[in-house]
């Protein structure tokens, strides 16, 4: 069945194109070049993991394509939409329509409960999966009610893909989703995000320093530097639930 | 209800203190508003109905005595709707229950008939009846300071002749409402009473048949009264004219006017200071949790919410704090205006006299308070919006501490680790250090500003009574004299020291601008009524030339060396030029004073006095008191004693009620600026110190960090505080300048005092409540929650 959805989709525009992307951070004195010239493609429905040491410039690209950032020269594309043309109005439109951020920390809003941190997301949403029905995909059924400061960081972070993955987003980026989790939790998350990767067609992005996570993803992007210095395709992708560290 | 407004109120019931704390001063400035702009609007309205309703008139001229023909002439002057001719003559009443004399002023009145001018109310009783010629109608004021029924009697000194006058009547005028008897400081309702009665009977006492020497008139509208008191004053010159004047001038009148000039004034200046500082609190504590809401902003953000609704979101806590405020100042506005309408109710002797809340007054407030509100909280809302949504993605930056001022002199070597960590929390962020700063001054300044009224009161009681007039009473007699009647003064039993004086009523004029003024005619010796400066020394006035009052000088745009023209209003009328020689500062009325030999010269008159100081011996008063009753030469006696008690009592009763809501709000200011400080910085530093208490820091120590800054800033506010203070004080001098009198600039050692200890106290309660906290602060929660 995976491979019919992806035979299908095959002469798809790739959901995202960046063209010499840079970043640069001007400090006080010295500037810290973040993204060196970025050129890379991603297919419409694939799951993608990128790996490297601190400081490549992951997070900065991821929150690019998210548009939380903008760049500081190069091209981005989403499908047919130039991102790097619009304006803060449209990128807001565009992050609320199209996009579901998961953070390494958590970032719930500590004054609303479980519930109602996905319902923030969901009131915005076209087209939302019901809050309640969010939280069961990530076994929350039982905690609904709860505040953040009342659960674990793992259940914290459940609840922050319950509320990504509830407004049915085309684009799932992933900054350390499972930095912070134990074997256990952290798989729960991935299994949550390969769900909706499976049943949305949703395209995931995933930063991790977790090499064993890589297994999951069609393609595996290594960053050095600010630049891209490998690219992998992985022949068979395994189930979350296979991955272990 | 969104998730979005579940955080609202979430948020805002987290911070319900600092935000209870906001909103009571915004309620302070609003209440203050309410009250003031609806008490001025109920006292015009008030006026305006007792006036037209009994047509209170428009021009009042005196004089000795004017055929009824020349009232006639007056009529016809253009402009001039409707004349009354009447006789008005001050007198000494003999109230049994009294041991002393009061002064009254009988006024005529048509028996039977009804009076065009200057109606009465009857309030008890009926009105005067023809062939009845010994009944009076009191005013109501007197009746009840005497406990005056009707068919009391009560006796009065007519023209050399006593008679006794049966009380049938309590009544109200619109010329009395405040009633204050002529060279008097505040009423003395006990001291000082208005009679009417029938006309005929005062023309056959004072030999006034076919006369009158007192006369009022209304004009057209849009007819300028200066004009038309100029031709009154031509038309009565000849018979004893002293010169008209309008309700401007007219004393009771002119108090009603001064007290809602008064209202006006505290209207603009007192809510301005209320609500800068709301909107300062606004400023910091929305600032304070924008920067702790952060990663929640970037994070809405991310997920799409737009600018609007991320600035909505604090923008509406503003709003509902703000609104809250509003609410409460209303309420409060509403009770203060009632309390002050009771107090207007003492002092102001209006048939009826309803506080009515104005509904302008409370839209104006509203928006005034919403506006500055918005105002306190844009550039931090701003920052709100401007903040990137990619701050949601990175991890919370640790605290940017640097090196200081602390640092750079080397101070830290001598500091405890303590002492370190406040200093440099300070430093780290010494705009709001200043701003608390700057608040706890206000706070100070208020409370200095509101005692002020006290010592201003209390300091004009001063150097009125006792280093002014020193005199135990002040006698005028109903001619002007030699200077042989001192020694009949002096021959009074119990009588110890006698200073004569003479006073002249006159126009002072200088280029265009002129005053009506009695001149003083000063003896030489001045030990009981003095002339005194700023300095308290004692001004002897020159051999020639006049003093003015600062006022006076003011109002003529007179300075040393001017030439002032002075028109003698009674003898003579003689004309003159006289040399201004000195101007002294004085807080009650308009006065001029000149030597007396010198005043009489320009009168062309020889040794003239119009009345005596003395200084009697109090054991002998009761025979004293008695034998004034019975002086017929007897036209007006001030009693010291009875009039010190009459201002302390002012003080006392009155002021007491105004200056309870202001100490009551500048308290509150004070624990809202302070309460909110503690709290800022406990939210801003609960993860620091909970690390400590994680260290092993005790509380006391961690409290000592806390309490340490607040103890700082406090310091630092106090001194600034009191000087704002001053400023404040002399603001309220520079607004409470009117004819009828100043606020002297005098601000007690003990007002700073009390000052500064309400605002330690509040500190003291402030710093207590947080350390509360501090003690119950989680520390799990506090490290596991990302700030
Ligand atoms: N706001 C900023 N100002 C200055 N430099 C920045 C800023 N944000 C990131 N950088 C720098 O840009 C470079 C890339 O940062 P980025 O966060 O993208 O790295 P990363 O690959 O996500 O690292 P990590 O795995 O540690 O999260 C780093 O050298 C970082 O120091
Ligand atoms: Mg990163």
């Amino acid at each position: 069945m995976e491979e019919d959805r992806r035979i299908a989709a095959a002469p798809r525009v790739p959901v995202f194109r960046t063209v010499n992307l840079t970043k640069v951070y001007h400090g006080d004195g010295n500037d810290v070049w973040a993204l060196r010239g970025v050129d890379l493609a991603l297919e419409e429905g694939e799951t993608v993991v990128l790996l490297g040491p601190s400081g490549s410039g992951k997070s900065t690209f991821l929150n690019i394509l998210g548009g939380l950032d903008q760049p500081s020269s190069g091209q981005v594309f989403f499908r047919q939409q130039e991102l790097t043309a619009l304006d803060d109005n449209a990128l807001t439109r565009y992050r609320r329509d199209h996009i579901g951020f998961i953070f390494q920390f958590y970032n719930l809003i500590p004054s609303l409960t479980a519930r109602e941190n996905v319902a923030l997301v969901t009131e915005i949403a076209a087209n939302p999966i019901a809050p309640e029905d969010a939280l069961a995909l990530v076994g929350l059924e039982a905690r609904m009610d709860h505040f953040p400061s009342q659960l674990s960081g793992g259940e914290q972070q459940r609840v922050a893909v319950a509320r990504s993955v509830a407004k049915r987003p085309d684009v799932l980026l992933c900054d350390e989703p499972t930095g912070a989790l134990d074997s256990a939790t952290g798989i729960g998350v991935l299994e949550a995000i390969e769900g909706v990767n499976r049943e949305l067609g949703t395209t995931a992005v995933i930063i991790t320093h977790n090499a064993g996570i890589a297994a999951m993803a069609d393609r595996v992007i290594a960053f050095a530097d600010g630049r891209i210095a490998s690219i992998s395709v992985n022949k068979e992708r395994l189930p979350a639930s296979a991955i272990s560290w | 209800m969104t998730a979005l407004n579940k955080k609202l109120f979430r948020d805002l019931w987290h911070i319900r203190g600092q935000a209870l704390a906001i909103a009571v001063v915004i309620a302070g400035g609003i209440a203050t508003l309410v009250m003031a702009l609806s008490a001025v609007e109920s006292l015009q309205e008030t006026r305006r109905a007792f006036n037209e309703q009994y047509r209170f008139a428009d021009i009042f001229a005196h004089a000795k005595r004017a055929p009824e023909w020349a009232a006639r002439e007056i009529g016809a002057i253009p402009g001039v709707l409707r004349v009354e001719s009447r006789i008005v003559q001050d007198i000494i009443i003999d109230v049994a229950e009294m041991g002393e004399p009061a002064r009254g002023r009988v006024v005529s009145r048509e028996a039977g008939g009804q009076s065009r001018l200057n109606d009465i109310v009857i309030r008890r009783g009926r009105d005067l009846r023809r062939a009845h010629p010994d009944e009076v109608l009191v005013n109501e004021a007197f009746a009840e300071a005497h406990g005056l029924q009707l068919g009391d009697v009560i006796h009065g000194n007519f023209n050399q002749r006593r008679r006794a006058l049966k009380v049938v009547g309590v009544v109200l005028s619109p010329e009395y409402v405040y009633a204050i008897g002529p060279g008097d400081v505040v009423p003395d309702s006990r001291h000082f009473g208005v009679l009417w009665m029938g006309r005929e009977a005062l023309e056959a006492a004072y030999d006034l048949k076919g006369a009158f020497n007192d006369l009022t008139l209304t004009l057209a509208h849009s007819v300028a009264p200066a004009q038309v008191i100029d031709q009154v004053d031509r038309l009565l010159a000849p018979y004893g004219g002293i010169g008209a004047y309008g309700r401007a001038d007219q004393l009771s009148d002119a108090f009603v006017t001064s007290e809602m000039e008064q209202l006006e004034h505290i209207a603009v200046v007192i809510p301005p200071v209320f609500l800068v500082i709301a909107a300062f609190l606004f400023n910091v504590v929305i600032a304070r949790i924008i920067q702790a809401d952060r990663e929640q902003i970037g994070l809405l953000k991310a997920f799409g919410y737009s600018n609007m609704a991320v600035g909505g979101l604090y923008l509406k806590q503003v709003l509902l704090i703000t609104a809250l405020g509003i609410l409460i100042g209303w309420l409060l506005g509403a009770w203060m205006g009632h309390a002050v309408t009771g107090i207007y109710r003492d002092f102001f002797r209006f048939p009826f006299l309803h506080f009515q809340v104005n509904p302008g007054a409370l839209a104006i407030s509203a928006c005034v308070g919403i506006f500055s509100a918005v105002t306190g909280t844009l550039s931090a809302v701003r920052r709100a919006v401007a903040i990137a949504p990619a701050v949601a993605m990175t991890p919370p930056a640790p605290s940017a501490y640097r090196a200081s001022i602390m640092e750079y002199l080397g101070l830290a070597r001598f500091l405890s680790q303590t002492a370190r960590m406040i200093l440099r929390y300070i430093f780290r962020w010494p705009l709001r250090a200043i701003l608390t700063v700057t608040g706890i001054a206000f706070s100070v300044a208020i409370l200095v500003m509101s005692l002020f009224f006290f010592d201003a009161a209390n300091r004009m009681m001063e150097v009125h009574f006792f280093e002014t007039e020193r005199q135990d009473m002040s006698l005028t007699f109903v001619d002007i004299r030699t200077n042989a009647a001192r020694s009949n003064v002096g021959a009074l039993p119990g009588v110890l020291m006698v200073e004569t004086y003479r006073t002249v009523p006159a126009k002072m004029r200088l280029g265009h601008r002129e005053e009506r003024v009695a001149i003083s005619g000063l003896d030489g010796h001045m030990q009981l009524s003095r002339l005194v400066d700023v300095n308290g020394r004692v001004v002897k006035p020159p051999p020639e030339g006049i003093i003015l009052s600062d006022k006076l000088a003011q109002l003529l745009a007179a300075r040393v060396g001017d030439l002032v023209t002075v028109s003698a209003l009674e003898g003579r009328r003689l004309v003159r030029q006289v040399p201004v020689v000195r101007i002294i500062r004085q807080y009650i009325g308009l006065a001029a004073y000149m030597d007396r030999r010198a005043l009489n010269r320009l009168m062309g008159e020889g040794d003239i006095i119009s009345g005596a100081h003395v200084l009697s011996d109090s054991r002998a008063e009761p025979a004293l008191y008695a034998a004034l009753k019975d002086t017929p030469a007897l036209l007006g006696l001030a009693v010291r004693s009875a009039a010190l008690e009459t201002f302390s009592e002012m003080i006392r009763q009155h002021l007491h009620t105004m200056i309870f809501f202001y100490l009551a709000f500048a308290s509150l200011i004070a624990v809202g600026v302070i309460y909110n400080s503690a709290r800022i910085s406990l939210s801003e530093r609960a993860r620091e110190l909970a690390s400590l208490r994680v260290l092993g820091f005790t509380r006391r120590e961690v409290g000592t960090i806390l309490a340490g800054e607040l103890a700082i800033l406090t310091l630092v506010a106090l001194p600034l505080g009191c000087m704002a203070g001053y400023g404040l004080a002399s603001l309220m001098v520079n607004l409470f300048d009117t004819k009828l009198y100043r606020l002297p600039l005098y601000v007690a050692d003990s007002t700073y005092g009390y000052a500064v200890l309400m605002v330690i106290t509040a500190t003291i309660g402030s710093a207590w409540l947080v350390l509360r906290r501090v003690a119950s602060l989680d520390l799990i929660a506090v490290m596991k929650t990302r700030e």
